[in-house]
């Protein structure tokens, strides 16, 4: 089946407004008649819940934390971009639109990426009437960093910490909210089911952690917010927490799941240290401004302390290979240098598995205060986990997976293949293409959140009966039981391996076949060995405890058992797109090392259709086009 | 990539079946650590042998296990978070620790924090107090260009060095009172120098100062074991404001 985006047609400029005003409206007395289910509340999520219950429907909002303020938004720590050309450097809504369509290397829908670019200026207002406290001047004005992929200052900032405060920000509207009664909040909750009812979403099924009791809740329309799945790799920069399970649950229930296999592999994470480790940990893109990143030219260099290598036996291999942008390449492109470098055997540090990221000389340049000043919290951190002094030596970095471009499908108006389920931020697919530029996911989550889903949950909630479907309806109590059984089988499994064992090995798989490279050897390999391993893991699992209490293990198992299902997906997708291209890279599809797209044949989202757990999913298209920048070689050079 | 020499520790830790529990000490031993470990990746260990010896696991709140999300809470001999400087349990290493070490870990104990199960604790007191009113009440959208308001960057420095606070509870735990004060101080000040906040100022400490109380926090009494416990350095200074800011409120 051909995929319709539902795109605005005419000129790029004027596609939104005019989407707006042609979006049918909920008057303000009907909208109290409306319940509304966000699940997460990150940016995206946390955004839209507030703004939603501001706009006078009933909100009730879902987290599996204890509070809605440490979604992994949190985490983020470099900076939000908007086209606001405060610092006049030549930025506009076009070029930051023109960016984000070339860093994702032509897999991104045009009139998504507008939308996103024309509202970046709106969120750095909104969040300094919130009281977030970005990086200013002395004289009182916003302050600008530059980020990787682009040659403008456009990355605003609060210390190393954005992602802190901007959902702080989110997280105390919603509060507000919550206290006037529009949003009612419900944390330690994870979503175990989306409930369909001929066709359409009407409430969601979920397990409350601390009494293992599970709960349905019935509304006019379902929002996920639920972030990405990098933990598929076990290993990465996501929160211990983080899940594909209420997406993967949606897709089960006739969601489609589009480019899985773009995946971002963040060029910047300190080094695995062991096996037992349970996760990396990113250091900010934003290091890249003053750090160079390098590693001995010689092998026999790699051993040495890096202070005794001289000067010209260092390879700063991103200068070299592309000089325009240099040490601010594009996030794919610095990782893929990064582990062709480790490759070739001039990796540093345990395993070989490191490159040097070296503030030398920009602390001669403008000083140690001055370094300090922009990333002391990062240079702590670095200290805290290696033991090493990044002021005095220079800092060891790998790639670690970090982000998904790929998500649930959704249409121009944010809105899911199945009617009444919206998809928000990192959980749908639809701006970032391939690739991901840096800062670049606080600025979707928020835009989804603040100004995309309040005018477009609108236009399709007009179009439906409000309270339609309670939760008294036979397909809550289906849901239910539905989980209610898999817990049971959980527990009664009582087998030898535990939840993380299982994770760490299909992680392991993932890293080694489906990570930063791939063929189509490695691919057909582990759609051999990831349904093996799901069958072990359904006869050889232990989970401890019981059902009807706080049990983590079996928060563990259940997303173990989804991610289980969804790396084949994500498999056959990589396996599918027989081209390289931003996080996407096929060893066979490659011009000296670079990414090698076919738009002849793979223009287009990949969206993969649910049809049974070991049953071939089927994909459906939607075709790109690109009219306002054209198709290129993307080139950093 | 293990090459590192191990140690074997001693750990005594409490467990708690439920709220309603009494709750005792239990001894573990945590075999093969290295210094690399993080103290919750070592906590990781252990509960892998007691799953496989089909026991309780020992239960933590944890989440991004980068310092930020504020959700670890443990004491570690005695001290909240541990005891080094500006650093999360999730952040401490176990090359703090010596071979043979006998460590003891608790969970944050505050009237206003009940214990849900063994390291977990309840903060939703916190989520109150900010529902109270630490916020500007302003409107998604309609808001001005955000170069309309200046803000020098001391002051905007002021405001980020109280907003750094990660809401973890490490304050209150740390406070003989169970107090606060430095949480509710550190929300009162990041609005209350920014001009966007001062409109509802005095509105918002009073109504800040009012669901403190309620939830069940102490007060302060200047021992400063929160600025210690604090694992982003929060200055007891945003406590003085607070108080100025609440005197102030009386009077307006």
């Amino acid at each position: 089946m051909i995929l319709d985006g539902k795109c605005p047609t005419g000129p790029i400029q004027q596609t939104w407004d005019k989407h707006c005003f042609d979006l049918k409206l909920v008057n303000p007395a009907n909208k109290r008649k409306y319940n509304i289910i966000v699940v997460g509340t990150g940016l995206a999520g946390g955004a839209a819940a507030a703004s939603l219950g501001e706009l006078g429907y009933n909100v009730q909002a879902f987290c599996y934390q204890d509070s809605p303020r440490r979604a992994h938004s949190i985490a983020a720590q470099g900076g939000i971009n908007a086209a606001k050309n405060y610092p006049n450097d030549g930025d506009s809504i076009y070029r930051l639109f023109y960016d984000t369509i070339k860093g994702g290397d032509f897999r991104a829908r045009e009139a998504d990426v507008w939308r996103l670019a024309q509202v970046s200026n709106n969120i750095i207002d909104q969040c300094v009437a919130q009281g977030v406290p970005f990086a200013r001047d002395y004289a009182g004005y916003l302050d600008n960093r530059s980020f990787g992929g682009a040659q403008v200052s456009r990355t605003f900032y609060a210390r190393g910490q954005t992602g802190q405060q901007l959902l702080l920000g989110a997280y105390t509207a919603l509060s507000r909210q919550i206290k006037l009664g529009t949003v009612k909040m419900y944390d330690r909750r994870e979503m175990l089911d989306l409930v369909v009812v001929d066709g359409v979403a009407r409430g969601i099924t979920v397990r409350n952690l601390i009494t293992g009791e599970l709960e349905s809740y019935a509304a006019d329309a379902v929002c996920l917010a639920t972030g990405g799945y990098v933990n598929v790799f076990y290993l990465s920069t996501n929160a211990m927490g983080c899940s594909v399970t209420a997406n993967w649950k949606a897709h089960k229930k006739g969601a489609y799941f589009a480019n899985p296999c773009y995946t971002q592999i963040h060029p910047t994470c300190i080094p695995q240290a062991g096996d037992y480790q349970s996760k990396l940990t990113l250091m900010s893109e934003s290091l890249r401004n003053d750090g160079r990143c390098w590693v001995p030219k010689k092998k026999e260099d790699c051993g040495k302390h890096p202070n005794e290598v001289p000067e010209e036996d260092r390879d700063y291999y991103l200068e070299r290979k592309y000089p325009s942008f240099g040490n601010l390449a594009p996030r794919d492109i610095a990782s893929r240098a990064a582990k062709e470098q480790c490759d070739d055997g001039r990796g540093v540090g345990p395993g070989g598995r490191g490159v040097y990221l070296d503030f030398s000389t920009s602390i001669k340049r403008v000083g140690a205060d001055t370094i300090k000043e922009r990333y002391g919290n990062l240079f702590e951190m670095y200290e805290k986990i290696t033991d090493e002094d990044g002021y005095k030596r220079p800092m060891r970095m790998y790639p670690a997976p970090h982000y998904s471009m790929g998500g649930l499908w959704v249409d121009y108006n944010l809105m899911s293949n199945i009617p009444g389920l919206f998809v928000l931020g990192e959980a749908n697919f639809s701006v970032h293409g391939a690739n991901r530029l840096g800062a670049s996911a606080l600025m979707q989550g928020l835009a989804d959140g603040y100004f995309v889903i309040p005018n477009t949950i609108g236009g399709y909630l007009a179009t439906v009966k409000p309270g339609a479907v309670n939760a008294e309806h036979p397909e809550f109590k289906k849901c239910e039981e539905d989980a209610k059984r898999s817990v049971e089988t959980f527990l009664s499994i009582n087998g030898k391996r535990t939840t993380s064992d299982f994770m760490r090995e299909l992680g392991g798989l993932m890293w080694e076949n489906c990570g930063m490279a791939r063929t189509k050897e490695s691919l057909e390999t582990n759609l051999k060995k990831i349904p093996a391993l799901r069958e072990e893991f359904w006869k050889n699992v232990k989970v401890s405890g019981s059902g009807n209490e706080l049990n983590q293990q079996l928060e563990n198992a259940g997303r173990t058992a989804d991610f289980l299902e969804f790396a084949e997906l994500m498999c056959r997708d990589a396996l599918h797109r027989n081209e390289s291209c931003g996080g996407h890279f096929r060893t066979e599809y490659q011009d000296a090392g670079e990414a090698q797209r076919d738009d002849a044949n793979f223009c287009y989202v990949g969206a993969w259709e649910f049809k049974g757990v070991d049953k071939q999913p089927e994909l459906h298209k939607e075709p790109l086009k690109f009219e306002n920048v054209h198709l290129a070689v993307r080139s950093y050079k | 990539m293990s090459d590192h020499k191990t140690m074997t520790l001693t750990l005594i830790v409490w467990r708690q079946k439920n709220a309603n529990d009494p709750g005792k000490f239990e001894t573990y031993t945590a075999k093969g650590i290295t210094e690399h470990h993080s103290f919750l990746e070592m906590l990781d260990v252990v509960n892998e042998d007691l799953i496989l010896a089909g026991k309780d696991p020992i239960v933590f709140d944890h989440d991004c296990r980068e310092g930020i999300c504020g959700m670890c809470s443990q004491v570690v001999n005695g001290m909240a978070h541990g005891g080094q400087d500006r650093t999360t349990v999730c952040q401490l290493h176990m090359r703090k620790f010596k071979d043979g070490d006998t460590i003891y870990i608790e969970p944050w104990r505050a009237r206003a924090f009940p214990i849900i199960r063994d390291l977990i604790v309840d903060r939703a007191a916190l989520d109150t107090i900010v529902q109270a009113g630490a916020y500007v009440s302003c409107h998604t959208g309609g808001v001005p260009d955000g170069n309309a308001i200046l803000i020098p960057k001391p002051v905007a420095d002021e405001s980020m060095d109280a907003a750094e606070c990660i809401g973890c509870g490490a304050c209150v735990a740390g406070c003989p009172n169970g107090a606060a004060m430095l949480f509710t101080g550190s929300k009162v000040s990041q609005f209350a120098v920014l001009p966007q906040g001062k409109p509802e100022a005095a509105a918002r400490v009073k109504a800040l100062e009012k669901a403190m109380t309620d939830c069940g926090f102490g007060n302060c009494t200047n021992h400063y074991e929160c600025q210690a416990a604090c694992p982003k350095g929060i200055n007891v200074k945003f406590i003085a404001r607070m108080n100025r800011e609440f005197l102030k409120a009386q009077f307006s």
